[in-house]
């Protein structure tokens, strides 16, 4: 990959916020739990929060007179530069618990380093969200403890999830030396927070060399054009106009 | 969590009814610092202290005597209002995957999760009675207890969405305001936390449907088509004509119900006309005009034969909104399952380490 300017830098970040947002938000009034739900939709509010800031500064950086919704609404999949691990669909409990554990334990110490990093918009951005990046790491660590030490078939349901999303992890660590922070800085943090976790719920990580990626040159899974046809549908149907 | 980022729109509507949220509340802070008759002078005083206690618009409270029928009844009507918030999240949630910008994907999210707020204090107001919410959430998937009617149309189109905040939960305030006066205690105090955040919908409802109406004609023809659907059905959310509701007498006289079906209704129209004007958009009743005798609006009645068959179970969405719930339950069963097994095995460590 070669060296991403200011603007797909923030859009990447903007875009891994946004399509997990849209991912959450569909467990709305379908949770395990009632307090599930709200804790859901908590989430994905912060994700989409954060998708809303990002987007509109990526906007400016990139001076094209683009705001947050030209840049949701208007781009089609080759254009989105968020990681694979984001769009892929929900699965059952146990895999939406995967993908947030995994997101949220990068999202923390990317946030936080942004916090430090020179560009002041980056860094307000990363001291607002880092503290929800906290959180979502907190839920998610509890519901894969809970789920990988419950019942046998929550065990089972918890390391299929585990073996099926832990391949997109490589994706977001990919070495991008000239952006404000440089994901593979993070990977020590990353690995040392999960093993914990995973440990604790008797989980293990798989042995795998399969590494998709692509989601940051704008070459997604076949889920992404689906879920933006769908977020993108009523928007598209009424060009200009003010909702 | 709710965002505040959209603009009250000149004339917001609801206004009143908050400020008599507001004095309910006082009125139950004020309830509170009178000194209650303090106790039952004896057992065979129970019924009369009771009776007094409701008579001096004090509150019951969970471990005061109360007469067996008045428990059912508040059971009875807090589970059907839990349940309808909840089931309620449906047809709005149908909407967020496809919400037109993401500032109004953010406020709708933030609604929808506050109705799953709702619904969890009242089944906390319900448990008081002695009943648990696991028992309730059974009454409600086996089909013996009801939600509000009005959550069994679709929701088509986005207007649908502004039509259910301006006039879906407006007559849920309407409703709702007498009951923050309610007799039982933990009821009213559930109902005047909810109408304040029930007014926040009202109004996010209402500024969509005034975008839309000023918007392209394509966009006002979506919001006068959503008011044609939702009129009729947002009125008979009132129940029955006074004359054949089954529950009112009684539940006056314990102060749970304070009005009318008939006169909220009345209340409700009163309200509405002068808000649709100020959208621009017509309110789909030839027979609707002032009566200056009344100092009220003439109106149609909505078709009751319809509000009948849609409480008995043949609306259009009442299966397809009952077999969500039950999937969403079912499915979530082995989840469930784990937290209590973890939860149980943390309990049985800590009790070894105390041994120790
Ligand atoms: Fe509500
Ligand atoms: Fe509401």
């Amino acid at each position: 990959m070669s060296e991403r300017t200011p603007f797909e830098f923030t859009l990447s970040l903007g875009d891994d916020a946004l399509i997990a947002a849209q991912r959450l938000a569909e467990w709305t009034t379908r949770a395990p739990e009632m307090e599930e739900d709200i804790a859901l939709a908590n989430i994905a509010l912060d994700q989409l929060g954060a998708a809303r800031l990002l987007l509109t500064y990526a906007g400016e950086l990139e001076g094209a007179g683009r705001d947050e919704d030209a840049l949701a609404y208007l781009r089609d999949d080759r254009q989105f530069r968020n990681c694979l691990l984001v769009e892929l669909p929900n699965g059952d409990f146990a895999v939406t618990m995967a993908k947030l554990l995994f997101l949220s334990a990068y999202q923390l110490p990317l946030y936080t380093a942004l916090a430090e990093c020179a560009d002041e918009r980056l860094a307000a951005i990363g001291s607002k969200t880092r503290k929800e990046s906290a959180y979502h790491l907190d839920h998610a660590s509890l519901w894969v403890k809970r789920l990988g030490d419950g019942t046998e078939e929550s065990h089972r349901r918890m390391q299929a999830a585990v073996d099926q999303v832990w391949p997109y992890v490589a994706e977001l660590f990919a070495a991008d030396p000239g952006a404000p922070v440089d994901p593979a800085t993070l990977r020590a943090e990353f690995d040392a927070t999960v093993a914990a976790v995973l440990t604790e719920a008797t989980l293990t990580r798989p042995e795998t060399g399969w590494a998709p990626a692509g989601g940051r040159d704008g070459v997604h899974t076949e889920h992404l054009s689906y879920l933006l046809a769908e977020m993108q549908v009523l928007h598209r149907a009424h060009p200009g106009a003010q909702w | 969590m709710y965002g505040n980022d959209f603009g009250a729109p000149e004339e917001a509507s609801g206004g009143g009814l908050l400020g008599e949220v507001e004095a309910a509340e006082a009125a139950l802070r004020e309830a509170a610092a009178r000194q209650r008759r303090g106790a039952p002078a004896s057992d065979d005083d129970l019924a009369g202290f009771f009776a007094e206690v409701v008579e001096a618009d004090q509150k019951i409270e969970p471990r005061d005597w109360m007469p067996e029928a008045y428990r059912k009844t508040l059971i009875r009507q807090i589970a059907q209002h839990a349940h309808s918030e909840i089931i309620g999240m449906q047809p709005e949630g149908n909407w967020i995957s496809r919400a037109p910008s993401l500032k109004r994907k953010a406020i709708l999210l933030a609604k929808v999760q506050d109705e799953a707020g709702h619904g969890l204090y009242l089944y906390a107001a319900a448990e008081t009675l002695g009943i648990s919410r696991d028992e309730l959430v059974d009454l409600l998937l086996n089909g013996r207890q009801k939600y509000s009617s009005i959550f069994n149309y679709p929701t088509l189109t986005w207007a649908d969405v502004g039509a259910i905040g301006w006039l879906v939960d407006g007559a849920a305030i309407v409703n709702q305001v007498p009951l923050c006066r309610c007799s039982y205690g933990p009821y009213a105090r559930a109902m005047i936390r909810i109408c304040k955040e029930e007014s926040f919908h009202q109004r996010q409802g209402y500024e969509i449907l005034h975008t839309l109406s000023h918007g392209t004609p394509e966009q006002k023809a979506m919001a006068q088509d959503a008011l044609d659907r939702w009129w009729y059905p947002s009125l008979a959310m009132f129940g029955p004509p006074d004359g054949e509701s089954t529950h009112s007498t009684q539940s006056m006289a314990w102060k749970i119900k304070r009005f009318s079906n008939d006169e909220l209704r009345q209340r409700f129209v009163d309200m509405c006309v002068q808000q649709a004007e100020i959208l621009g958009l017509t309110i789909p009743d030839p027979d609707l005009r002032w009566n200056d005798e009344r100092q009220a609006y003439d109106f149609t009645q909505p078709d009751y034969d319809e509000l009948m068959r849609v409480i008995s179970g043949d609306g259009p969405c009442n299966r397809q909104r009952m077999a969500h719930r039950r999937q969403a339950h079912a499915d979530g069963a082995w989840v469930r399952e784990a937290a209590t097994a973890y939860a149980a095995k943390r309990a049985a460590e800590n009790k070894e380490k105390v041994a120790a």
